[in-house]
């Protein structure tokens, strides 16, 4: 075990595949001698070599499509995207090729990629740094989206990642990468993409976030205990697809939901899932769902963006508020 | 010079143009020795042919609505054959949507071509060659995956090349630039091959692009581009496969563009009658490649018109089989839409599967 940060996990987790399996290749801007501006491939290029850790050339389109290209050559790409609001130029090579080569070719050629982005905000970084655009991702048929919210989750999830056999979208919360340290153990040890996390339990209220927005959710459940209100919290950690059966059995305990994330509300995954436990649990339900979110704005520059981020207050007034209802 | 700094030229380029089989079937001494090796250039010569009557018969399916749209490739029978010639089998094809000449020569069966066109993903499972990219209908998209198939190689240490082909509209492209950039920056085993039939849809080429060549579009990413008559079936074949040996050395990628013309509309969707000058098509069906190199085998006393007729009888009875095939293959089932997606399908897709199975064939038409 070592006690470490969730970049730090990062690392450990790429170091760990690229030393048991040989088709694992790393690439990106900047991932080799510079280890990544943020670190998460800190010294791989030293352990395993120029051709194993690439620096490409500066084109995110490009990216991912040497990747789709590697990927049916037997190679397991794990690519970074430096920043998720720089993954637009990439999206044409994942929505009509990573996402679908499997489908359109009936298995024959298959994309075992995983592209690995910083996601949200809350680092006072420039204008277009903090993106959330999971439900984009999520949306298209043929990826998976996962976003882990600790150095253990990130690890495990990692790993898991890497080792699916189709293409996975790995969203990084920026906040989190230094902002914990975690008993980690560095055994190889992958975790299911399948399943949410329930990171509290509770009796009054589920409340359903993921990535860095569980900082500020696990806070208020915290905050809410003072008052006597039991909050369920889980860790959603895959995005797509959704552990629906988890949510559906918690709501059921707990007859509440409170869904709190980061991205804009307007066909957020927020939406998916009320709309899952509409169609599935409505009548475990003792008041309307709720969902606290990022405002249906661009996330602002540095000296509004924690106005834009959900904050502990609205999200404990939102959880009174339903537990009035 | 009205000013006093240094002036130096730092780069200079030239594109050279290869042709050995003109318009009449003249063969231009020295040629390749593939210009005296009739048993090779009857090999070719019989599966241009093929591929001209496939074609034109897959237009005709079209039309009487037993395939959807078709992407004609009527007039580059002599590039996309010579570039199948030139590769080998080991080596990974990543085309657009009216390469069928090359395809064929690798082992793609008409009948999937049929499949694809037809409206069946099932066409893309090629029983040969298994790890050829299937067609790309996004422009440029291929091009990131024939420089991700070359790194591949190269990290492996393979001795393999990936062939790429994009069209002239294609080469406006990002993607187009990021492959030939990346290929030459890691000096990839890549050949891409730039088919420039003059039209990308009702856009002319020189619409396109102010560059007086495509292939010096190689030069930016510093890597050769080299220009060549795609209705010349010697000089294709010569040109791609000495680029390939190239690759295949580590001597690095290569753009060939290849100047044909697009004989048919752009799709069966398309009509060219209203942009395309009638007297361009004219004039362009006199350097169309089947003849010339009909006539340089007869010439050369290689081919006569028994052969001829033996050759139109065997690729009328190669297609109809070819049709029977497609038009008798079952229906894929609904469940086709799910089981592919991922490995496993998930559990909400397998939920959506169930439904659609419930659901088969109740459209009400």
């Amino acid at each position: 075990m070592a006690n470490i940060t969730m970049l730090e996990a990062i690392t450990r987790a790429h170091a760990w595949e690229m030393s048991h399996d040989p088709s694992v290749v790393v690439l990106g801007q900047d991932v080799g001698v510079n280890g990544g501006v943020f670190r998460a491939t800190a010294g791989l290029q030293e352990q395993f070599g120029k051709e194993r850790v690439q620096d490409t050339p500066l084109a995110e389109g490009m990216i991912a499509g040497m990747c789709v290209g590697m990927a049916t050559q037997g190679l397991r790409p794990v690519a970074e995207i430096q920043f998720m609001g720089f993954i637009y130029p990439a999206m044409d090579q994942i929505a009509n090729h990573m996402a679908r080569l499997r489908n359109r070719t009936r298995g024959r050629l298959s994309c075992p990629i995983v592209l690995r982005m910083p996601h949200g905000g809350g680092i006072h970084a420039p204008e277009h740094h903090s993106e959330c655009l999971e439900a984009m991702l999520a949306h298209h048929p043929g990826l998976r989206v996962v976003c882990p919210a600790s150095p253990a989750r990130a690890y495990g999830l990692l790993l898991a990642a890497i080792r699916n056999p189709d293409p996975v979208i790995f969203l990084e919360p920026v906040r989190l990468y230094r902002l914990a340290r975690q008993e980690v153990a560095d055994d190889g040890q992958a975790i299911s993409l399948d399943v949410c996390y329930r990171l509290r339990e509770g009796t009054d209220i589920t409340l359903v976030t993921w990535g860095a927005m569980t900082v500020e959710t696990l806070k208020a459940a915290q905050e809410l205990e003072q008052d006597g209100v039991s909050c369920e919290v889980i860790d959603l950690a895959t995005l797509s697809p959704i552990d629906h059966d988890s949510i559906l059995e918690s709501v059921a305990k707990t007859g509440r939901l409170v869904i709190v994330h980061e991205a804009p509300k307007n066909c957020g995954i927020g939406a998916e899932i009320a709309a899952t436990v509409a169609e599935k649990g409505l009548y475990d339900l003792h008041a309307p769902i709720q969902r606290v979110t990022g405002y249906d704005t661009i996330i602002p520059l540095a000296r509004l963006e924690y106005e834009y981020i959900p904050s502990v207050a609205r999200i404990t007034d939102t959880v009174r508020a339903t537990l009035a209802a | 010079m009205p000013f006093g700094g240094i002036l130096t030229t730092v780069a200079e380029f030239e594109i050279e143009y290869h042709q050995f089989l003109d318009a009449e079937g003249k063969l231009r001494e020295p040629a390749p020795a593939l210009a005296h090796d009739s048993a090779e250039l009857i090999k070719m010569y019989r599966l241009m042919t093929l591929v001209r009557a496939f074609d034109g018969k897959a237009v005709n399916l079209q039309r009487v609505g037993n395939i959807g749209t078709y992407a004609s490739c009527l007039g580059h029978e002599a590039t996309h054959v010579a570039v199948g010639a030139a590769m080998r089998p080991e080596d990974v094809l990543a085309p657009v949507y009216r390469e069928i000449g090359t395809q064929i020569w690798r082992g793609v069966k008409l009948s999937e071509i049929l499949t694809y066109w037809g409206g069946d993903e099932r066409g893309c499972d090629f029983s040969v060659p298994r790890q050829d990219f299937p067609w790309c209908i996004p422009i440029a998209s291929q091009m990131l995956h024939g420089a991700g198939v070359a790194m591949a190689f190269k990290i492996k240490g393979e001795p393999r090349c990936s062939v790429t082909y994009i069209g002239d509209g294609g080469t406006s492209e990002g993607a187009f630039y990021e492959a030939i950039n990346l290929a030459g920056a890691r000096n990839l085993p890549a050949v891409f091959v730039v088919v420039n039939n003059g039209w990308a849809i009702s856009v002319p080429t020189s619409s396109q692009t102010a560059t007086r060549t495509l292939a010096q579009k190689a030069i930016a990413a510093g890597i050769p581009g080299i220009q060549v008559d795609g209705n010349d079936v010697i000089a294709v074949h010569h040109i791609t496969k000495e680029a390939l040996e190239r690759a295949r050395r580590g001597g690095g990628p290569t753009v060939i563009e290849a100047l044909t013309y697009r004989l048919s509309d752009h799709t069966t969707a398309d009509d060219a009658s209203r942009y395309r000058p009638r007297a361009q098509l004219n004039a362009a069906w006199e350097q169309e490649p089947l003849l010339r190199i009909r006539k340089y085998l007869t010439r050369t006393g290689a081919w006569d018109d028994h052969q001829e007729q033996e050759l139109h009888t065997d690729c009328a009875r190669q297609i109809e089989a070819a049709v029977d095939q497609y038009m008798s293959g079952p229906k894929p089932t609904t469940d086709a839409m799910f089981n592919s997606l991922f490995a496993e399908p998930t559990p909400a897709l397998a939920e959506q599967r169930a439904m659609a199975r419930r659901f088969a064939n109740r459209h009400g038409h």
